[in-house]
Formats: structure tokens, C-alpha cells, sequence
């Protein structure tokens, strides 16, 4: 037995260097995503040849403690954006149907849920976990997932209790998060046999405080126009500050997309040829129609510049103290995008649409997530009333593409389009632009 | 006039009831959303604790504000707040449970106006140290919070009576409930259902008066024991406002003997130490009792609870309510039906809209589950 884990170890190493190896050749100056992806699968994968610990966690969970100790972690979140791009929603979506789970449920959860049971999907399942790290800040969803997961794998499971923000920060609320810090430390140590490393996790916070800093300055690039790149970019190359947040690589790639961005504004490129209109969007891609969506947009010279989802990731900076990472954490981590109340989304939102500079905004309402998409009708309605500008409200599930009507939502934004136009039109801003 | 005339006309009219209640005695009066509202601090501050129900008709203030993918509970409750038929509210408070309700709390606080309002954040995890000591410091943080509101001072004196208050309405619910269970005979679903809701509007020393009396005249009933034949039934989800269920479950031979609802026995059970200081006591019923679905405790509590229930109660099977669209119920289901499944415990699934299934047909599949018990 010792010996065949030995040979597997062997030509997993191999396969690993080879890979290694011809990436460095192939990209000199920074691996493309796919390549680094593919690396981080593969060495979660054989974790368990290489003594590592896998750790699944949520997306807006806190990861540096794990990076520090050495833990893999792994996004069941980004997993299921991964399933739902490449179609496979559906037939997972109906695999959890037929376990009992309602059709109603969030479409990451279904695809995941029924994912570990037939080790489906895009890379064949992922890797087993050790340990399941659940943090509450994106939605209620999740607890009742990795709850089901932790019967599933019987593995330990945290849960970082992220109290809801409607309307502030209470004293409360940064006490008990701040204890809870402490009990995550206890937690990933027991799981790893070995005391915390407070050194280490400080370097990750670092690397992690400035792959956001990287993250939001691409994303800044956008205010140009042209906008170098869309929010269909962004949601692409959104997945390693989702993944890999405070490890090297994440900066060594944002910093070479900074550079690639600032190139295309040098050079007056657009995303969209022929750039005309800009448009701000909300809530997570439709996974399974990011390219039917982009050149949709695209046909009318439109560019979705922005877009409230990739920027979640970089949005608590103001609250992360870099000389000590630790103790801002819990608030970072409790301020996200999605745990504050509507009044302060809507804000968030307008200050979007005017940094951009956008003429519309296009709102997913998404099935699948109700603390994104509950209050969007009002967000929407703040935005009219502050803003004047058109949105446009469509219905639609970020997996599962059983219900998507592609001639309904395309003569929508036909319509929506044409608003566009006329507005842009009597613009008086469009009379003093040559 | 039957026993249960003035519960059943509280239940049919309960704005009506409030207006009165609110003329007579000139006491605020703060809607509530669910079973996890610290009604004791809310009673303490001389005010009446209401429920809010929603409603299933004529919705369309609410659909201008939710999509049409979220539950009737929370949709019911905004279309009552947005169309002015609440308006003997002075406040209202949302202690946090799943997503939806947390939205609904924001939506509320923009919309519907000018009553305050207040968000009761309560920790999701109810198993370690640090979250209850945090459950206690935001009950602390709500009872000042609703002082300033209403304008009154609650003192440990008002809090420690509001507990004996309560510890004596849960006790007397707990005893009816039980008589029931053994002597359906003496008291029907709907009546009990009528009771329940109305405890949850209705002024408490009366409702404390009321309860006593009828659990007293049960006690003295002649009722015979559950007929040969009747199957006894569990049921669990999260609230119940279809009373038309008892009744289609007693004509098929059935009756419920006991819930885990949270218009139900999540509602009255658990018993507050009257010698703990007020908000710890009030914490650790929270700490001790079922929990619903959005709350986490272990990972096999629900199942584990919804057995020992069931063999407690000697029942035959158990019965999900489901709403549609309730996230942390639907998760849990598929766990907790393979815990009964392995303990050979029948159960039927029912999925609710806003509206039941026709009569007729609900009718016959209660028939044929019980048939099969
Ligand atoms: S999509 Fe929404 S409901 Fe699903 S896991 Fe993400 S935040 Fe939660
Ligand atoms: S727990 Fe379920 S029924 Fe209750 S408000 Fe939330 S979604 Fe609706």
C-alpha cells in the first residue's frame, strides 16, 4: 500500500513539475488563468499524496488563516461558477432534485450537493475536504450547504458567524466576531496537529490586502473610455482573487493584467469595438450565457463596465488594518457587499454609476440568491430617483439554465437598448462630445 | 357561545381587536416576525407583543418590492405593512432568521413608515460561548433600543415579572397541548390553532385568565381517549396558517398530537429560570430550545429532536408543511426524512403555495397516507 501511494505520489510530482515546468517556459512574464487553475486543482487534488490538508471554505470566507497553516483551500462557489459555464447545471441541478432538494434552492448549492455524490462536473468533483469553513457574511445558504456537507464527508466544520450590518457596525457585533477569530485559530490548528503561525498569516494578510489593492485598480481601469476591459472580463479573471487570495501569484497575475489594461488605454482600446454606451450590472453572472450576453450588449455598442459582484471581493479595504491583519479581519469580513442593509447597497451602487460614468443599469434578478436579489427592486428605485438613469430588471438563474428564454430576455434588451439610445441622443453631454 | 368564541374572533379580526385594545387602554402596541422575538422584553416595556401573519390576498404592494421567487410569509407580512391596515403599530422588530426575512427587515424600514423600527441581529450559531454571550449583549442592546422608542424605562422588577408571566402562559399551553394529545376528542385542531395565533395578539394577563380557565374545565372534561383507529400525527415546518389542515386530517382519521412549528411548539416550549438574571435567562431558553432551521446547533439536532418527538408522542408518522421558497426548511428536509426513514417513521411531504391544493384532493392524499400508517 505504502509503496503504490509512493508511485502515485511519484507521477503526480512529475505531472505537477512537467506542468510547472512548461509553464514557465510558455509564460514568461505571468501564467494565464487557465494554466493556474489548472495547477491549483490539480495540487488540491492530490493533497492527500502530498500530506496536505484541504479546506473547503465559502467565497467571502476568511482563507489567510488557512494560506498561513498551509491548508488548500477550496471554493465550492467558484466550483459551481465552473459548472454553470460549461452547462452542466441542469443535469446536477436535477441529480439534487432527485435527493429531495427543491428546485428553489440556490443553484450552487444543488450543483455542488449533488456533485460530491458522482463526482461530476467540469474537473471530475473536487477534492475531499478535511475540514469545512463556512462564513455566514454572503447568506444563510451557505450554512444550511456546509452543514449538509459536514454530514456528507463527516468532516469538522467552523462556521464564522458574521452578524447582518442593516444599518452599522455595533460594538456587539466586533466583539463576537473578533472572539470568533480566536476559535477559527483553535479550530484550523487542531486540524492541523500544530500551533498557529502568527508570522506567516501576517505576510498572507499582506499579500492578501494588496492582491485587493491590485484587483480594484484593474477593475478601475474600466472608468476610461473606451473601457479597456467589461465586467465579462472581470468575471473571468475574478476567479484567482476568489481562490488564491494572499498567495504571491495572485499579485504577479493582477499585476501583469494592470499593465495589459493600462497598455489598451495607452493605445485606445476597447472591450467593445465601437464603444457607445456604458452600463453598470448587479449580482452574479448567468453563467451559462456570459458570451451570448456579451455580444449581445456588444451588437448594440454597449459595454458593461462595472459590476456590483467582482468588486465584493475588494470592497472592505477601508476596514483591513495591514500592520495587524488578524484584528481587522472580523471586520472586513463582516462588512462585505452582501451583509449590509439596501439603503447602503443603493449607495454603493450610485457611487458606481458615477465613477463609471454609466447610462444604464442592468439588474440579474437571480432565482437562485435572494440576499442579492431581494431589495433590488428598491436598489432600482433609488438609482431612478438619484440617478435618472433606465434600468432594466432580468430574470434568470446563475447555474441552473433550465428556465433562461433567450428570444424573451434578447427583445428585452432590445428595448432597454433603444431607451438608451434615445436618452443618449437629447444628453446634453452628448452635444458637447464631438 | 363555546369556550373558544373569544379566541376565534381575536383570530378573524385581529386589527380590529388591536384597535380596540389600543383605545381602551392607551398601550403600544410592537409587531413582531417570529418565534425568536424576546416578547418578555416587549411586555416588560408595557407593550403588546403582536405577530404579524401577512396575508394571502390581494397582493400587490409587496410584489413592487419582491420578486416573485419569495416566500408568502415574508411577502404576506410586507403587503400588510405597505397598505396601511397596520397602522395601530408603534414599531415593529426583526430579529434575524433567514435571508429573506433579513431583506424583508430592509425593505420594511424603507418603506413603511414613520412607525420605528428596530433589527434584533441575533447569532446564527446558538452552541458556543462567545455567541451567547453575544445573544445576551444584543438583548441588552434591544432593550435599550425599545426604551428609547417607547419612551419607558424597563427595569429587572418589569422584566422579572414579564418572565413569570410568560413562564406561566407556556405552562398552560404546554398542559392544553397535552390534554389535546391525549383527548382529541375534547378540543379540535382548528380550536387549538385559534388559541395558539390568538396568544400571540391577544393582551397576556387576559390570555393568562382565558387559558387557565379552559385547562381547568379540560382537566374536569369527559372526553374519551383517542378513538381506536386514529392515527396520531406529527407536524414540523415552520409556521401553519392553514387551519383547514386539521380538519382534513381529522376527517381522515387522523390527529395531530404534536408540532414542531414556529406557531407551534417552538413558541411555548422551554421554561425561563426566574432566578437567572432577566436576559440570561431570556438567552439561554433560546440557548436550550428547538432551534428553526436558519439557526445552527449541530448537525443532527433537528432529525434527532423530530424522533425523540415522535416517540415521545407515541405518533404514527409525521407531516412537512413546506412553504415554497423557504431556503432553510427545503435544506433540511431530504437529512431529516432519511432520519425518519431509517427509524421507520412514515412521512409525507406537503409542499404549500399561498394557497392550499383544492379540498377534494388534499382531502384523499391524507387519506392515503394515513391509510398506509
Ligand atoms: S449564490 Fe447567493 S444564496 Fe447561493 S451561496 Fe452565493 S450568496 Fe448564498
Ligand atoms: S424561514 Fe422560511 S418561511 Fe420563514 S420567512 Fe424564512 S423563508 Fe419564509
Amino acid at each position: 500500500m505504502k509503496k503504490q501511494i509512493s508511485e502515485i505520489l511519484k507521477i503526480i510530482v512529475i505531472f505537477l513539475f512537467g506542468k510547472f515546468k512548461k509553464f514557465t517556459l510558455r509564460f514568461k512574464k505571468s501564467k494565464s488563468m487557465k494554466d493556474i487553475m489548472m495547477v491549483y486543482y490539480s495540487e488540491a487534488k492530490s493533497a492527500r499524496l502530498t500530506g496536505k490538508k484541504v479546506a473547503w471554505i465559502t467565497s467571502g470566507g476568511p482563507v489567510e488563516p488557512l494560506i498561513a497553516m498551509d491548508v488548500i483551500p477550496i471554493y465550492p462557489e467558484n466550483h459551481g461558477a465552473m459548472i454553470g459555464a460549461s452547462k452542466m447545471g441542469a443535469g446536477l441541478c436535477e441529480t439534487a432534485e432527485n435527493m429531495g432538494y427543491s428546485s428553489d434552492l440556490c443553484s450552487y448549492a444543488r450543483s455542488d450537493i449533488a456533485c460530491a455524490t458522482v463526482n461530476g462536473g467540469p474537473i471530475g468533483g473536487l477534492p475531499k475536504p478535511d475540514m469545512l469553513v463556512c462564513c455566514n457574511n454572503i447568506c444563510g445558504t451557505v450554512l444550511k450547504w456546509y452543514e449538509i456537507q459536514a454530514r456528507y464527508f463527516n468532516v469538522p466544520l467552523f462556521v464564522l458567524d458574521t452578524p447582518f450590518c442593516h444599518t452599522g457596525y455595533s460594538d456587539e457585533v466586533a466583539r463576537y466576531v473578533r472572539s470568533q477569530i480566536n476559535e477559527y485559530i483553535s479550530f484550523i490548528e487542531k486540524a492541523c496537529g500544530r500551533k498557529f503561525d502568527y508570522d506567516r498569516v501576517k505576510k498572507v494578510g499582506h499579500l492578501s490586502f494588496q492582491g485587493q489593492q491590485l484587483w480594484q485598480a484593474v477593475l478601475d481601469t474600466a472608468a476610461n473610455k473606451p473601457a479597456p476591459m467589461s465586467a465579462f472580463d472581470a468575471f473571468y479573471h475574478l476567479a484567482l482573487i476568489v481562490t488564491l487570495r494572499g498567495t504571491p501569484e495572485v499579485i504577479d497575475y493582477y499585476t501583469a493584467l494592470l499593465a495589459k489594461m493600462k497598455d489598451r488605454i495607452a493605445r485606445g482600446i476597447g472591450a467593445v469595438p465601437n464603444e457607445k454606451y456604458r452600463l453598470l450590472w448587479d449580482n452574479i453572472p448567468i453563467w451559462h450565457r456570459t458570451r451570448w450576453l456579451s455580444d449581445k450588449f456588444a451588437s448594440h455598442n454597449a459595454c458593461l463596465v462595472a459590476d456590483t459582484y467582482t468588486t465584493a471581493w475588494c470592497g472592505s479595504m477601508k476596514y483591513i488594518d495591514e500592520s495587524n491583519f488578524i484584528n481587522s479581519m472580523a471586520e472586513a469580513y463582516t462588512r462585505i457587499y452582501l451583509n449590509i442593509g439596501v439603503d447602503e447597497m443603493a449607495k454603493m451602487v450610485i457611487n458606481m454609476i458615477d465613477k463609471y460614468d454609466v447610462d444604464g443599469f442592468v439588474l440579474h434578478s437571480n432565482r437562485s440568491c435572494k440576499p442579492y436579489s431581494f431589495g433590488q427592486m428598491d436598489i432600482q428605485r433609488i438609482v431612478e430617483k438619484e440617478r435618472g438613469i433606465p434600468c432594466l430588471m432580468l430574470e434568470a438563474d446563475m447555474v441552473d439554465e433550465r428556465t433562461f428564454s433567450e428570444s424573451q430576455i434578447s427583445t428585452r434588451i432590445d428595448a432597454f437598448m433603444e431607451i438608451i439610445k434615445e436618452r443618449k441622443k437629447h444628453s446634453p453631454a452628448n452635444e458637447t462630445v464631438s | 357561545m363555546d369556550k373558544f368564541t373569544e379566541f376565534k374572533n381575536i383570530v378573524t379580526d385581529p386589527y380590529a381587536y388591536c384597535r380596540k385594545y389600543k383605545e381602551e387602554t392607551g398601550k403600544k402596541i410592537v409587531g413582531y416576525t417570529c418565534s425568536y422575538t424576546p416578547e418578555e422584553i416587549i411586555y416588560a416595556a408595557g407593550a403588546l407583543p403582536f405577530r404579524l401573519f401577512g396575508t394571502d390576498e390581494g397582493i400587490h404592494r409587496a410584489d413592487m418590492h419582491l420578486q416573485s421567487y419569495c416566500c408568502s410569509l415574508v411577502r404576506g407580512i410586507l403587503e400588510e405593512g405597505l397598505s396601511g391596515r397596520l397602522d395601530f403599530l408603534d414599531g415593529a422588530v426583526f430579529p434575524h432568521t433567514c435571508d429573506s426575512i433579513q431583506r424583508l427587515s430592509d425593505i420594511w424600514r424603507l418603506n413603511v413608515t414613520p412607525q420605528f423600527h428596530i433589527d434584533l441581529v441575533l447569532p446564527v450559531k446558538l452552541n458556543t460561548t462567545s455567541a451567547r454571550q453575544y445573544l445576551i449583549d444584543i438583548l441588552e442592546k434591544f432593550k435599550k433600543d425599545l426604551e428609547r422608542a417607547l419612551g419607558v424605562k424597563i427595569t429587572d422588577a418589569t422584566l422579572s415579572d414579564a418572565i413569570k408571566t410568560y413562564n406561566q402562559i407556556r405552562a398552560l399551553m404546554m398542559q392544553l397541548y397535552a390534554i389535546r394529545a391525549q383527548r382529541p376528542e375534547i378540543m379540535s385542531g382548528r380550536d387549538f390553532h385559534s388559541i395558539i395565533k390568538a396568544a400571540m395578539i391577544m393582551d397576556r394577563q387576559l390570555l393568562l385568565k382565558k387559558l387557565g380557565e379552559i385547562v381547568a374545565q379540560m382537566q374536569n372534561a369527559p372526553g374519551s381517549k383517542i378513538p381506536p383507529g386514529t392515527k396520531k400525527l406529527v407536524l414540523t415546518g415552520s409556521i401553519c396558517s392553514h387551519p383547514d389542515i386539521y380538519d382534513i386530517i381529522e376527517n381522515a382519521q387522523g390527529v395531530v398530537v404534536w408540532d414542531d412549528l414556529c406557531t407551534g411548539s417552538r413558541y411555548f416550549e422551554g421554561v425561563l429560570d426566574e432566578k437567572a438574571p432577566p436576559l440570561e435567562a431570556i438567552a439561554q431558553r433560546y440557548l436550550d430550545r428547538a432551534i428553526c432551521p436558519a439557526k445552527h446547533v449541530g448537525l443532527t439536532d433537528r432529525g434527532e429532536s423530530l424522533v425523540q418527538m415522535v416517540r415521545k408522542h407515541q405518533a404514527d408518522g409525521v407531516v412537512f408543511l413546506l412553504l415554497k421558497f423557504c431556503d432553510p426548511h427545503a435544506f433540511d428536509y431530504p437529512y431529516i426524512k432519511e432520519m425518519l426513514d431509517s427509524e421507520n417513521i412514515p412521512c409525507m411531504l406537503l409542499d404549500m403555495e399561498e394557497q392550499l391544493p383544492a379540498g377534494g384532493q388534499l382531502q384523499t392524499r391524507f387519506e392515503t397516507f394515513i391509510q398506509i400508517l
